[in-house]
């Protein structure tokens, strides 16, 4: 290629090439410079004035938010009994959902990794990352409509002298779990793959039965990965307040965030909005400790 | 270890029952699509084509995805420009922070999504912006930045720096090597990363309830006020059906050009 030739004198563009070439960390600076300053403005500091104006009051005669340091929406908060109730059942429930995904999950993963064959594993694959993309809004409102009184659900549990969950806290769970059911599937099908076979042979080897060996061997090593898929199945639950509200009549503490803006009275929305960040905050920290960030 | 037969028995009989309970919504919301009545009840007595018809005639269906296509669009170029420069970074260069970097850019998908929406609503009126599509696209584009960022890391975490320094050697400068080095080893991470953002974005309704503005519906917001219209829930099925039916491209394209679960964190 003629244009490789070191006898034409450099273009700018060139000469800016070599410019960076030889200053890696300016390229760094501008590599870096762009999407940190959309993180930071876009995402951290629309954070930052959403906790601002948790402090903040709002006049009830206007409905203007008035700019007069006040913890008067934390005193709401705490002081309301509606508040510690929901909190109390939306943290419940994240917890609820992370286990029943976590148990429906680990059989469907070990199957996937151990047992079937790498065709049927492909195949198996596949079948859980397509609901995963099919839409969120369609999967709620297919559940919506198979818990009506004259549903799919109740048709299937009439013969059997069932009735369907209703529209309580029962019926939210059984939709989160599904709706969350691949995020975890996925990274416990992942780290079971990447238990090595000779681990678990040098355990048969030393005398240990299946039983024991899935106990001291492979439970331990696929915790992390239990926890990475719990914590998306956590925080969407925690940050969910569309399936309370199309499944059941029951609401979590994302309805009260969502309802209190729309009142409008934004600074008690956002003092609101303060306890699922905690409670997710407090619940990375956790995870982290078990290693379970390398499985993210 | 070898599984004795009544726990690969076990296992797969799970299996089997995990995908029924996966797919059971699937069909029954695909078969609603194909009711000649207007009633939602099990079991269904007549089935028709009419409510397609009457989808694609609808305005306001036609109008939610053209709004959707935009933001998807919208969202998904400030994702790969700037998820792929943030990517390059972490994995090219060895730096004070690096560590912090990483955690900043996954935050957006690990905080709930209540928050994410307040946080922008709140902003957005704070400081005077008004509600519209660009809002929408500002607060797609905050998550999928992520998708973007873990496809090209884990790309560039498997192609190896000395395709571009032999590229170096022979001549080529930093641009050559971009273009006709760097970038083709990428592209597969990109179109995949894309993709994916693309998905997530024309699926996302949490976030997007708190910044659309009055007026414009993307293909969600559209299905979240029909379904609350007894009168519009014919539509609502055919709309549904055709998304479960979208749904399977983003999934082909992240296996066959991904390969394997590079899809899974949104």
């Amino acid at each position: 290629m003629t244009t490789l030739g070191p006898d034409r004198p450099p273009s700018p563009m060139r000469r800016l090439a070599v410019f960076l070439h030889r200053h890696p960390r300016l390229q760094l600076r501008l590599l870096l410079a762009a999407p940190l300053a959309w993180l930071v403005l876009a995402y951290f500091g629309s954070l930052a004035v959403l906790f601002a104006n948790a402090f903040w009051r709002l006049d009830s005669f206007t409905g203007k938010v008035l700019v007069e340091p006040t913890l008067a929406n934390f005193a709401t908060l705490f002081g309301t009994e509606v508040y510690r109730t929901l909190a109390l059942r939306t943290l419940l429930m994240a917890l609820a959902v992370t286990i029943a995904c976590a148990i429906l999950a680990f059989p469907v993963a070990y199957y996937m990794a151990r047992i079937a064959s790498p065709r049927a594993r492909g195949v198996l694959v596949v079948a859980l990352l397509m609901p995963l993309w099919a839409s969120y809004l369609v999967k709620v409102y297919a559940w919506r409509t198979m818990l009506l009184g004259n549903g799919v659900i109740n048709w299937l549990l009439q013969p059997l002298g069932l009735h369907g969950p209703g529209t309580g806290e029962l019926a939210m769970w059984l939709v989160f779990t599904y709706l969350w059911l691949p995020y975890m599937v996925l990274p416990i099908y992942v780290g079971l793959e990447r238990i090595p076979g000779s681990l678990l042979e040098a355990s048969a080897d030393l005398g240990a039965r299946a039983g024991f060996t899935f106990r001291r061997v492979v439970l331990p090593l696929v915790l992390p990965a239990v926890v990475a898929g719990s914590i998306f199945t956590f925080s969407l639950t925690l940050g969910d307040y569309i399936t309370p509200q199309l499944v059941s009549n029951t609401k979590l503490i994302g309805n009260a965030i969502y309802d209190t803006l729309g009142v409008p009275n934004r600074p008690l929305a956002a003092a609101i909005a303060t306890v699922p960040v905690i409670i997710i905050v407090l619940y990375l920290l956790a995870a982290r400790r078990t290693g379970a960030f390398e499985s993210l | 270890m070898e599984e004795s037969r009544l726990v690969r028995g076990g296992l797969r009989v799970a299996t089997a029952v995990v995908l029924l309970f996966v797919y059971l919504p699937l069909v029954v919301i695909v078969l609603y699509a194909f009711n000649e009545s207007r009633v939602q009840s099990w079991p269904i007595v007549n089935y028709s084509l009419q409510w397609f018809a009457r989808a694609a005639a609808d305005g306001t269906v036609r109008q939610a995805f053209v709004n959707s296509i935009l933001a998807a669009s919208g969202a998904t170029a400030i994702a790969l420009v700037l998820g792929s420069m943030a990517a390059f970074a972490v994995q090219r260069f060895a730096f004070f922070g690096r560590e912090t970097v990483t955690f900043l850019v996954v935050l957006p998908i690990a905080l709930p999504g209540v928050v994410t929406g307040v946080a922008l609503s709140t902003t957005f009126s704070t400081l005077g912006i008004d509600f519209g599509l660009l809002t929408i696209i500002v607060g797609h584009a905050t998550f999928c930045v992520v998708i973007a960022y873990n496809n090209v890391l884990a790309r560039l975490r498997r192609t190896s720096r000395s395709l571009e320094e032999a590229s170096m050697d022979l001549g080529a400068d930093t641009w050559q090597t971009f273009r006709h080095v760097f970038l083709p080893s990428l592209r597969t991470a990109l179109i995949s990363g894309g993709l994916l953002a693309f998905a997530l974005s024309f699926d996302e309704v949490i976030v997007t309830n708190f910044t659309a503005g009055p007026g414009i519906d993307t293909v969600p917001l559209w299905v979240l006020s029909a379904i609350q219209r007894p009168n519009a829930l014919p539509v609502v099925n055919v709309v549904a059906t055709v998304l479960i039916a979208l749904s399977v491209i983003p999934v082909y394209f992240a296996q066959r050009i991904g390969g394997g679960t590079a899809g899974l964190t949104r």
